[in-house]
């Protein structure tokens, strides 16, 4: 089992073992996202995509947000898997989940890590249309320039 | 002159055809580097949407080019 508190998959995750990661005694509260496939992006209908990354930079990066919602938040337990790879409409892209002894840190931990691995991890999204069409997204949202 | 190794990624990864290379250079920063690669390759994002690492960790644009590192171009991420 992984003991990192983030790390990039090539293949599903069983998300009992991630639930038991995080579960603590002194935990009250748990929560969680998923983020998953859509079948469509900017009214574009979407067959599926492929993320890629940098995985050593990624996994840094991710290990640090997780580490920087810890000292942020008042938590008993947070990580992170990403997958990578080909994923099909509906496969599960991203998991967080959290722990905390009341449910507000738990929520706005959740909300605060995937916000940051959304905006800061080097990880790539590769969208096939259903007009055979195919592209990288770039949004424009996220930082850019110096560290 | 500096030997470096490049990696690209996503869409800079397809327009240059290859996932990294080797690179000579005396670009006199990580800024001028890159603007030496993007016309190489007519890379359409402007270094001002990117970031760059050296040797696996974020770095400055206005970092020196040294010899021998590992320099990545890091588009816009579009994880989660």
């Amino acid at each position: 089992m992984e003991n990192r508190d983030f790390w990039l998959a090539d293949a599903p995750v069983d998300l009992a073992p991630l639930r038991r990661r995080v579960q603590h005694d002194r935990a009250g509260a748990f929560a969680s996202f998923e983020g998953w496939v859509r079948n469509h992006n900017e009214g574009r209908p979407v067959h599926g995509l492929r993320y890629e990354s940098y995985v050593a930079l990624a996994e840094a990066e991710g290990a640090k947000v997780v580490a920087e919602a810890r000292a942020k938040f008042d938590l008993c337990g947070a990580l992170c898997v990403h997958r990578v790879g080909d994923l099909a409409i509906g496969d599960m892209a991203v998991w967080v989940g959290v722990t905390a002894a009341h449910r507000g840190a738990a929520f706005e931990a959740c909300r605060w890590i995937i916000d940051e691995i959304k905006d800061r991890v080097p990880i790539w999204k590769h969208e096939r249309y259903a007009d055979g069409d195919a592209g990288w997204l770039h949004p424009d949202t996220g930082r850019g320039v110096d560290a | 002159m500096s030997a470096v190794h490049l990696l690209y990624f996503a869409s800079l990864r397809d327009a240059a055809g290859q996932g990294g290379e080797t690179w000579t250079t005396d670009a006199v920063d990580l800024r001028a580097l890159y603007m030496e690669v993007q016309a190489r390759h007519g890379f359409a994002l402007p270094v001002e949407r990117l970031r760059v690492a050296v040797d696996g960790a974020f770095a400055r644009w206005t970092d020196p080019v040294c010899a021998g590192s590992e320099i990545a171009f890091i588009p816009p991420v579009s994880g989660g």
